[in-house]
């Protein structure tokens, strides 16, 4: 069987890997004291009655929502751009997409510094990472500054399936540009909207990495998601139990934003 | 040129940070209070030192593994996808889609456990096979809507020579896909050179880290050293601007390959 070293690579770091977290949640699991006990669904009575947790579920649902609709708003003019651009232009974009997005938050972190960022240079008196609202929206326009790049060349491809007749015969029929916008690109466009609209939600919902180095969720825990909560009390704290269930907390978001694209998707055709 | 002001402003966002840390890389580090530098210096750079360049070292070690072994295991599995008769063929492929979007936190706690008992924490190897979580799925879509592309005659005329499924694979469609792969090879390169989440926990030497993990934990004595990082990132960034450059159009195609077609 030619496909089976690679089933089972997938089945052994993924599959396996997602049921053992649900196994784990079920115990009381502390790796430095080799103590791991079976208690049932206790972690799970905790979970819903812990406020970090639901503070953690808002902050990311908000981030990804706030963060996917400004990649479309921007990603569309960007892809039409590039549309009638050059290769170099696209390669330009390409470039915040290309790099770590470690590398990308610490350079933002660099221009958002209070004392000598660039930000403050230009617009002194916001000390953005320092209160809890600017820092989230900081988090935010760096996502928004590394993913647009990926989102507008998702658009760009659904531009190029758009045949060019179909705009003579718009023009032909004397619709100016707004309407040609409003009734030929964005319908034909729908299609590449909603896979971006996909890609990015499941992308955004597990963010990490930006928030990991930019302030690793705080100020007072206002940019803590998710992925950073449950990450703290495994890596941190050490409580492979508690931090499984919050693992497997995060999944079941994921998969539920999945099935409900996968049913509107699905209604499409 | 009514597109110059949109294009200015694109660029200007997209690489205007960019060009600020290539500055900042070149500032000497006493002068960063000030508004300009002064003069430019290679100074931060020279401070960089051995443990950042094991970290280059790292990580290029951990992306060449991760797509040596995506490369070989996703290739003949995406060519038995397109173009043999099995059970489950599309469910893979489906499973390979829905894995890609697996949150790798969820994954984090039994794999840490894992490559614990394997001896593999803490190695560069442990972290090669959890990367095929994300790379391996992004492999078989890849070249499964490759070979898909190929017309099944060339396949039937390999078997009619008297080869088997395997030797039509090695001998005829393997020598056609080198295109497939390079694209393959490079998305799954820039996408392991940039993990962080798997290497920051499975990682505890300082030695061992890869570069994201080195930039995240970049660290000075008393003060950020701010011109440091920015030499690290500019490091970090440089040979992914060269395979951007050089790969634009591929890169392109293999990011948006399906996203529109399906």
């Amino acid at each position: 069987m030619m496909a089976a070293p690679a089933a089972a690579i997938l089945a052994g770091v993924a599959l396996v890997p997602v049921l053992a977290a649900a196994w784990l949640s079920l115990h009381r699991s502390i790796v430095v004291f080799h103590e791991q006990r079976f208690i049932g669904l206790s972690n799970f009575r905790f979970l819903l009655e812990d406020g970090r947790f639901w503070s953690a579920l808002r902050t990311t649902a908000y981030f990804t929502a706030v963060a996917v609709a400004v990649e479309l708003l921007l990603g569309l003019p960007v892809a039409m751009l590039l549309h009638r651009g050059k290769g170099l232009l696209r390669a330009a974009v390409l470039l915040p997409w290309a790099i770590p997005t470690a590398v990308s938050a610490r350079m933002w972190a660099w221009l958002f510094n209070a004392d000598y960022g660039l930000l403050h240079r230009l617009a002194p008196g916001v000390d953005w990472l320092g209160s809890p609202w600017t820092a989230l929206h900081a988090a935010i326009l760096v996502d928004v500054w590394k993913t647009t790049p990926f989102v507008a060349l998702i658009l760009l491809a659904g531009l190029q399936t758009i045949p060019e007749d179909v705009y003579e015969a718009a023009n032909a029929d004397g619709a100016g540009r707004a309407r040609t916008f409003a009734s030929i690109t964005l319908p034909l466009l729908r299609p590449a909207i909603l896979v971006a609209l996909l890609f990015r939600s499941l992308d955004a919902f597990r963010v990490f990495d930006a928030i990991y180095v930019l302030t690793e969720g705080g100020p007072a825990n206002a940019t803590e998601t998710l992925s950073i909560y449950a990450y703290k009390t495994l890596m941190r704290s050490g409580d492979f139990g508690y931090g499984s269930t919050l693992s497997v907390a995060t999944f079941l978001c994921v998969l539920a934003i999945g099935l409900l694209f996968v049913r509107v998707l699905g209604r499409q055709r | 040129m009514k597109r110059a002001l949109p294009t200015a402003a694109v660029l200007v966002f997209f690489l205007g940070p960019l060009a600020w840390q290539l500055l900042t890389s070149l500032w000497p580090e006493a002068e960063l209070t000030r508004p300009l530098p002064s003069a430019l210096t290679l100074a931060n750079y020279a401070g960089l030192g051995g443990t950042f360049a094991r970290a280059v070292l790292n990580s290029l070690l951990v992306a060449a593994g991760t797509t040596a072994l995506c490369l070989a295991a996703g290739a003949s599995a995406a060519f038995a996808i397109a173009k043999l008769e099995f059970r489950g063929r599309s469910l893979l492929l489906g499973a390979a889609l829905a894995i890609s979007m697996f949150p790798p936190i969820a994954t984090v706690s039994p794999l840490y456990l894992a490559l614990k008992a394997l001896g593999l924490r803490d190695s560069l190897a442990g972290l090669v096979v959890p990367y095929a979580t994300f790379a391996l799925p992004l492999t078989l879509w890849l070249l499964t809507s490759f070979f898909r592309e190929l017309p099944d005659e060339i396949y039937r005329a390999a078997l009619a020579d008297g080869c088997t499924p395997w030797q039509a694979f090695v001998r005829v469609f393997l020598p056609l896909s080198w295109p497939a792969l390079a694209t393959c090879a490079i998305l799954v390169f820039i996408f392991s050179w940039n993990e962080l989440l798997y290497a920051l926990s499975f990682i505890s030497t300082p030695e061992k880290r890869t570069i994201p993990v080195a930039i995240a934990l970049f660290a000075g004595e008393h003060v950020e050293p701010w011109g440091q990082i920015a030499a690290a990132s500019v490091v970090a960034t440089l040979p992914l601007a060269v395979l951007t450059l050089l790969f634009q159009k591929r890169i392109v195609a293999g990011l948006t390959a399906g996203a529109v077609k399906e």
